[in-house]
C-alpha cells in the first residue's frame, strides 16, 4: 500500500546491500551481548562486593535490552514510533510495580 | 491490494511484514502487546524481590542456584535470538526455504533451553524439596520462572505451527507478518530472561 510496489533494481540492490551491512551489526551486537553476560557472570563468581556488583549487572542488563529492542527487534527503524510509544508505556508502569512492590516490603 | 495479489505477490515489497494493513495492524498492536506482558512480568518480578528472603526454614537462594546451568541456557537463549534475526533477514530477501532453515535452528535451541529448565525444576523438586508450597520465595521463584518456561513453550509451538502450517504455501503477504510477530515475540522471551538471569540468578548467589 504506503509501500512503492516496483523498484529500480539499482535501488533494489541498494537495499539489499544495506540489510547486508545491517546483518554484520547485528552478529557484533550478539558479541556484545555474549560479553556482556560474561562479564556479569564472572563478577558474581570472583564474589567481589555485592554493593558495587549489583548496580553493575543491573546496567549491564539494561544495556543488553536495549540492543535486543534496538538492533535485534529493529526499533532504530524508522516507523516505530507508535511501538516504542506503547511499548516505553508499559516500561513506565512497570518500573512504578516494581518499585511499589518493593516499598511495601521495606516499609 | 485484492486478495489474490495478498497471497500471490507479483514481486515482494522490501517490508513484507508491513505491505498490507493486516500487516501494519498486527505490529502495531503486537508491540502494544508486549507493553502489557512487560507490565505483567514487572509483578511477578516485584514479587519475587519482594519473597525472596522468605523461605520459611527451607533452601535459600544461595543454596539452590547453581550458575554453570544457568549460564548455558543464557547463551543457548541468546543465540537463539540472533538466529532469529538470521530468519527475519531472509524472509526480507524473501528467501523462504532459508527462513525455515533458520526458524528451525531457533526451535532447536528454544527446545535446549527448557529441556535444561525441566531439569533444574526436576533438580530442585527431588533433591532439595523446594516446591511451589515450601515458602513465599519458592510460590514467588515458581511463579516468575515458570511464566516465562511458559512463554517458551509457547513461543516454540507458535513458531513450529507457523513452518508447518507455511510450508508449502512459501512466503506471502498473508504470512510474512505472522513470521515477523513471532520472531518479535521470542525477542522479547530472551529480554526478560535477561533480567531473570541477572535479578533472580546472579543476585541470588551473591
Amino acid at each position: 500500500m504506503a509501500e512503492k510496489s516496483s523498484l529500480h533494481p539499482a535501488q533494489l540492490d541498494y537495499e539489499r546491500q544495506k540489510r547486508k551491512d545491517e546483518m554484520k551489526q547485528q552478529v557484533v551486537t550478539f558479541a556484545l551481548m555474549i560479553i556482556f553476560t560474561i562479564i556479569s557472570f564472572s563478577m558474581v563468581i570472583a564474589e567481589i562486593d555485592k554493593l558495587f556488583v549489583i548496580p553493575v549487572i543491573i546496567v549491564l542488563a539494561a544495556v543488553q535490552v536495549g540492543f535486543q529492542l534496538y538492533y535485534f527487534m529493529h526499533m532504530s527503524h524508522k516507523g516505530h514510533e507508535l511501538p516504542a510509544f506503547m511499548f516505553y508505556g508499559g516500561v513506565f508502569a512497570a518500573f512504578l510495580t516494581i518499585l511499589a512492590l518493593i516499598a511495601l516490603v521495606w516499609w | 491490494m485484492s486478495e489474490h495479489d495478498v497471497l500471490n505477490p507479483k514481486e515482494m515489497p522490501l517490508n513484507p511484514e508491513k505491505a498490507t494493513l493486516e500487516g501494519k495492524n498486527k505490529f502495531i498492536g503486537f508491540w502494544f502487546f508486549l507493553g502489557g506482558e512487560t507490565v505483567l512480568f514487572a509483578s511477578l518480578f516485584g514479587t519475587y524481590l519482594a519473597l525472596n528472603g522468605s523461605t520459611n526454614g527451607g533452601s535459600s537462594s544461595q543454596e539452590l542456584f547453581g550458575l554453570e546451568l544457568v549460564f548455558i541456557m543464557t547463551m543457548l537463549l541468546l543465540t537463539s535470538s540472533l538466529t532469529s534475526v538470521y530468519a527475519m533477514y531472509h524472509m526480507k530477501n524473501n528467501d523462504f526455504k532459508k527462513m525455515q532453515i533458520w526458524l528451525g535452528i531457533t526451535v532447536a535451541l528454544g527446545l535446549g533451553f527448557l529441556g535444561f529448565e525441566i531439569y533444574e525444576f526436576y533438580h530442585y523438586i527431588h533433591h532439595y524439596e523446594f516446591t511451589l508450597r515450601s515458602s513465599a520465595f519458592g510460590s514467588a521463584f515458581y511463579t516468575l520462572v515458570g511464566f516465562h518456561g511458559g512463554h517458551v513453550v509457547f513461543g516454540l509451538s507458535w513458531i513450529i505451527a507457523l513452518m508447518i502450517r507455511n510450508a508449502k504455501r512459501g512466503l506471502n503477504l498473508y504470512n510474512a507478518p505472522k513470521f515477523y510477530i513471532a520472531s518479535l515475540y521470542w525477542h522479547f522471551i530472551d529480554v526478560v530472561w535477561v533480567f531473570i538471569f541477572t535479578v533472580v540468578y546472579l543476585m541470588g548467589v551473591l
